[in-house]
């Protein structure tokens, strides 16, 4: 199995579209830290103007944990896209060129094979967040410095302690990665059903799309189908950044207001993950190898 | 009856006049204010607006003659009601040009008040109408009611202790109008989240609240350079 992992790994790295996302995250990340380095105080005044007519904030508004914020909240969308170009490719990329056939003929069961190739998936994925981790997390905090986090939600304003702050971003890192793994186990699952890469990739981008989008939109027919999309669940790596208050409105520090939230979004995501991959591994073992 | 009507006006607008003047307690309390030249003080403050979810934080507020004062959150970022920044009484009464008039009594946290109207002269000015509740008897302003003209009507309650000789509170609740807070979900790309009842209770809290408790105070004893910058 492992032997299989190391394979599969080489497999992926060996190919340059994986570099793609590495460089395009790091390009994406450069650009919103250089914008904002330039004309950060113009951008937060345009977000906090709702509650700057009535407040005067004091500090350093626009430091990295902000910065990290905001890059997370833009590409955490569009990270999905960059995780289908590889996921989705495993087994329609290989059935493709031809070698999947060649694969079978060795000594191992297919779900040895689907396990391997979804685990390495699931390590690219990790590393892709772990890169942006470094790039929009600890870059920012070097370039911008660090103070309280400024959180603007739909109904209230949140602020979190300088103190308060990183453990949060290791758990919403946590769940990030959980959510992504939901895109490449459902990449995963429909690269199973075709025998060229173009099909999987766009199908799951265009899944993910359409899925976010019904997510988003509060019309109340949308707003009853919502809690039953995983792309709803993909974002309670916000709930991270959300506290509790006491019986006098005083924020509680290593609080998270809703915990259930994330335990919640959390379950959901790994079933998504389980069934994705069960039905995968179930496809593939009757799947007729042609190619 | 044309007599007894100006007799009638006399007595009525003559005492009144006579009330109407409270220069005098305002200057007495201008000197005693005056006292202090500068302070640095520390403090815990606290924000309880509906809309916004903030931890108790240690402060460090500066005051310089005749109107200077800052507030710094200690290691974090202060959120303060714009206009209510000058959360302090010698900023209020440094007020040069202006009318004291009597407007009655009144009890403040069980202290006996004077209640005087202050109307600054100059027009620029952006206090349009300080509301002073005095204690008489020890010189204190218990509370104050301001209206400006930018940024809405704030209250001030004062408690004094060990500086009371100063004139400088110990804790300080500031009180003031909000308004509505809402930002569409398809900006925030949050999930539904269901309002609890504690939750709703809180959101129709049209008043907010800054409370600052002050730990200590030094006195004339100087600034840091550059701290008004």
């Amino acid at each position: 199995m492992l032997t299989l992992l190391q394979v599969e790994l080489y497999k992926i790295f060996k190919r340059p579209r994986t570099y793609i996302a590495f460089i395009a995250i790091a390009a994406l990340i450069g650009i919103i830290q250089l914008g904002l380095k330039l004309d950060g105080d113009a951008y937060v005044s345009f977000v906090m103007n709702n509650v700057e007519q009535s407040f005067v904030f004091q500090g350093n508004l626009l430091n990295g944990y902000l910065v990290c914020y905001i890059i997370l909240q833009l590409l955490l969308v569009h990270v999905p896209l960059l995780i289908a170009l590889v996921a989705a490719d495993m087994v329609s990329g290989e059935a493709n060129i031809g070698t999947l056939r060649l694969l079978l003929t060795q000594p191992v069961s297919r779900n040895e094979i689907i396990l391997a190739k979804f685990l390495a998936a699931a390590i690219y994925t990790l590393l892709l967040l772990v890169w942006m981790a470094i790039l929009a997390l600890f870059v920012s905090m070097w370039l911008f410095g660090t103070d309280d986090l400024i959180i603007q939600k739909t109904r209230y304003l949140v602020q979190l302690s300088r103190n308060d702050v990183f453990w949060r971003y290791i758990g919403a890192f946590g769940f990030a990665l959980l959510a992504m793994l939901t895109v490449a186990a459902l990449g995963f699952l429909l690269s199973i059903f075709a025998d060229n890469s173009i099909g999987p990739i766009v199908a799951t981008i265009s899944i993910i799309i359409f899925l976010t989008i019904l997510s988003t939109m509060s019309i109340p027919i949308f707003q009853k189908i919502q809690p039953y999309l995983f792309t709803t669940h993909m974002v309670a790596w916000k709930e991270f950044f959300d506290l509790k208050v006491n019986a006098d409105n005083a924020a509680i520090n290593g609080t998270i207001q809703n915990k259930q939230q994330i335990i919640q979004s959390a379950g959901i995501l790994i079933l998504h993950i389980v069934v994705f991959i069960g039905v995968a591994m179930y496809a593939f073992k009757r799947k007729d190898i042609l190619t | 009856m044309k007599y007894f009507k100006i007799l009638l006006l006399i007595l009525v607008l003559v005492p009144a006049a006579k009330a109407q003047d409270e220069t005098p307690l305002i200057e007495k309390l201008k000197q005693k204010l005056n006292q202090v030249h500068e302070y640095a003080a520390t403090g815990k403050m606290k924000t309880d607006v509906a809309f916004i979810k903030a931890p108790v934080g240690n402060v460090k507020m500066y005051y310089q003659q005749p109107n200077h004062f800052k507030l710094v959150r200690d290691g974090g970022i202060s959120i303060l009601p714009k206009g209510g920044i000058s959360i302090n009484m010698n900023s209020i009464i440094a007020i040069n040009n202006y009318v004291a008039l009597s407007a009655g009594n009144a009890m403040v946290d069980g202290y006996s008040t004077k209640i005087v109207k202050l109307l600054p002269m100059n027009e620029n000015n952006d206090i349009v109408l300080t509301t002073l509740y005095i204690d008489e008897k020890n010189l204190l302003i218990r509370k104050a009611i301001t209206t400006t003209k930018e940024n809405g009507t704030y209250q001030i309650a004062m408690q004094y202790g060990q500086y009371s000789n100063w004139g400088l509170p110990n804790k300080v609740i500031f009180t003031f109008n909000t308004q509505d807070y809402k930002i569409p979900k398809g900006v925030t790309l949050e999930m539904d989240e269901p309002l609890t009842d504690a939750d709703r209770k809180r959101m129709q809290q049209k008043n907010g609240r800054v409370e600052i408790d002050y730990t200590s105070y030094t006195i004339n004893k100087g600034l840091p350079s550059g701290i008004f910058n």
